[in-house]
């Protein structure tokens, strides 16, 4: 393989081994135990609902509901792909997962708090414990890949020493331990998209949204990014991938279905099912 | 990202800072530089206000308005023995006539004065005390002897033009607030404009989970620089200028600048601007930043 991303300790173990010997491989280092303290912490592995939406629209300004009665809760631990046709509310759907909009009505609870009501200086705690991969991969322009990767852990306060090395072993997982110190403009769309991708995983959420995150690589690296999510998920972390990519749906045994059609939620595969049904089961 | 108020180094990246890049440090040198003259003139007002009401306070002069010098003459002699034994007077002395023909030579020429000519005695007196009510004491003293004479307290000669210093000091500290005002508008025109540059940096650092506060303590961070740098460059041409002016004013020698000097207190005032300077811009940048952040989600 071409990259340390395929060759390293986390990739070998990700597909085959417990989370936990993942979670080890992955940060080798008192990383691992910070992230697997605050997995014991936040409940991860437990059977709950980390999201839940009760009858939520959203309208933007005085225009017509772009998103309608979603009623539906994600399972922590579990994995999503949300699709449906270009403006079928995806991304509005994405935003409210990732606290960047708040419903026009109804009520979202996320872990365990109503964030409807919440006040706006509480939501950066909940945002530290997502990972939003943007779709425009949204990198800081003047910083490099690797100052880009430790935004999130440097916003939670982590101490300086404790950065430098899972940030780099991020990058080499993800391909690009050779760019630390390159600008998001010099780039390609593929590398921006897997630098945003560390950023998104760096500090090792319990929620990671992905707005089309294999949309500008290749199908090779975009198998590679499923995985990686796929050992997220595997370490507990619930994963919703908005994506048009119907063949990626396959490549995740696991992951479950929402499908939304203009601005409305159908239930191919049972996934939106109140509580759903992994949690049923 | 922890402390308040500090940003750390890895945090000042994250807003690209191109120093002395924008007029803002430039805007920030000449307020400074306006709000140091404006403070030194009204310190040095305040001095010479001080200094004049000092000189001012208790002096009057008598003035023997007698035609007949010998009448004068007795009048002077019984007001100087009387005088004395008022319980306000501290000294009263007559001024000799050689002092006259100084103070009436640009009048009446250097020839001195006509013996036909009725020039009126006069006496400087010094009281103890500022009250009124020994000046009247003196008066109803002075024209019981000598019914024409008048009686002068100084106050009342240069009392308007020490309210004119207290008008022009009360000015200059007023235009001292008004550029502190100014400072503190383009400041908050600086950080608007520059949390518009920086909107996208700043919705992902939301989206991260950084809060306001982090957020505001990067623009306090530029706010403070630029400030700094601006203030300093505005100080020491101000105070560069308050020397330039303090020497031309020592070659005039006037009596009544003398007291409008700079004492260490009014130096110590001015060396504090650009320390307030900054303040009132880190305050400023944040309270800017915040307020506007609080409309966002």
């Amino acid at each position: 393989m071409q990259n340390g991303y395929s060759g390293g300790h986390f990739s070998r173990h990700l597909s085959t081994v417990r989370p936990a010997l993942a979670s080890a491989s992955l940060y080798g280092c008192a990383f691992a135990v910070r992230w697997r303290a605050q997995e014991k912490a936040s409940g991860a592995g437990t059977v709950s609902n980390i999201v839940q939406f009760e009858n939520v629209g959203l309208r933007y300004g005085t225009g017509a509901e772009t998103l309608s009665d979603l009623s539906f809760s994600l399972s922590r631990g579990a994995f999503y792909f949300l699709t449906g046709p270009s403006g079928a509310g995806k991304t509005s759907l994405l935003k409210l997962l990732y606290l960047a909009q708040r419903p026009s009505r109804g009520q979202i609870r996320m872990f365990g708090e109503n964030l409807v009501a919440a006040p706006r200086d509480r939501l950066p705690v909940f945002r530290r414990r997502i990972g939003v991969v943007f779709q425009d991969f949204r990198l800081v322009p003047h910083l490099s890949a690797f100052d880009n990767v430790a935004l999130p852990l440097r916003v939670a306060g982590t101490d300086e020493r404790e950065i430098a090395a899972p940030v780099r072993e991020m990058l080499a997982w993800v391909g690009l331990a050779d760019r630390a110190e390159a600008k998001p403009a010099t780039l390609s769309g593929g590398e921006q998209q897997r630098v945003a991708i560390a950023r998104a995983v760096i500090g090792r959420p319990d929620l990671l949204v992905a707005d089309e995150p294999t949309g500008n690589v290749d199908p090779d690296m975009a198998q590679r990014l499923l995985h990686l999510f796929d050992g997220l998920n595997r370490l507990g972390t619930t994963v919703v991938v908005a994506t048009h990519d119907l063949h990626l749906l396959s490549r995740v045994g696991t992951a479950q279905m929402m499908r939304l059609d203009r601005g409305r939620l159908s239930d191919p595969t049972g996934a939106l099912r109140y509580p759903p049904a992994s949690a049923d089961s | 990202m922890n402390n308040t108020f500090v940003a750390s180094a890895a945090d000042r990246r994250l807003l690209p800072e191109g120093r002395m890049a924008g007029p803002m440090p430039w805007v920030i040198a000449i307020m400074t530089f306006l709000t140091v003259l404006a403070a030194g003139a009204g310190l040095a007002l305040g001095n010479a206000a001080s200094g004049l009401g000092a000189q001012l306070a208790g002096k009057l002069t008598v003035q023997i308005v007698e035609p007949n010098p010998d009448l004068r003459a007795r009048q002077t002699q019984t007001v100087l023995s009387e005088i004395s034994r008022l319980a306000p007077v501290a000294r009263a002395e007559r001024v000799d006539d050689a002092k006259m023909r100084a103070l009436l030579a640009p009048w009446l020429g250097s020839e001195g004065i006509d013996a036909d000519l009725p020039v009126p005695t006069l006496i400087d007196v010094a009281l103890r005390t500022a009250d009124p009510r020994a000046v009247e004491e003196v008066t109803a003293m002075v024209k019981s002897i000598a019914p024409a004479a008048r009686v002068d307290p100084h106050a009342q000669w240069l009392g308007p033009l020490q309210g004119l210093l207290s008008t022009l000091r009360w000015l200059s500290v007023a235009l001292v607030v008004l550029m502190g005002v100014a400072m503190a508008a383009a400041v908050v025109l600086s950080a608007r404009t520059a949390m518009i540059t920086h909107r996208p940096t700043i919705d992902i650092m939301h989206m991260m989970g950084a809060s306001d506060v982090q957020v505001a303590r990067l623009f306090q961070r530029r706010a403070a620089l630029d400030a700094l740098f601006g203030s300093l460059v505005g100080f020491v041409a101000g105070v560069g200028v308050i020397l330039a002016l303090s020497g031309l004013l020592a070659n005039v020698g006037a009596a009544l600048l003398d007291s409008g000097g700079l004492g260490w207190s009014g130096w110590l005032i001015i060396a504090l601007l650009p320390a307030a300077a900054v303040m009132l811009s880190i305050f400023t940048a944040r309270f800017t930043v915040v307020r506007a952040l609080g409309r966002m989600l």
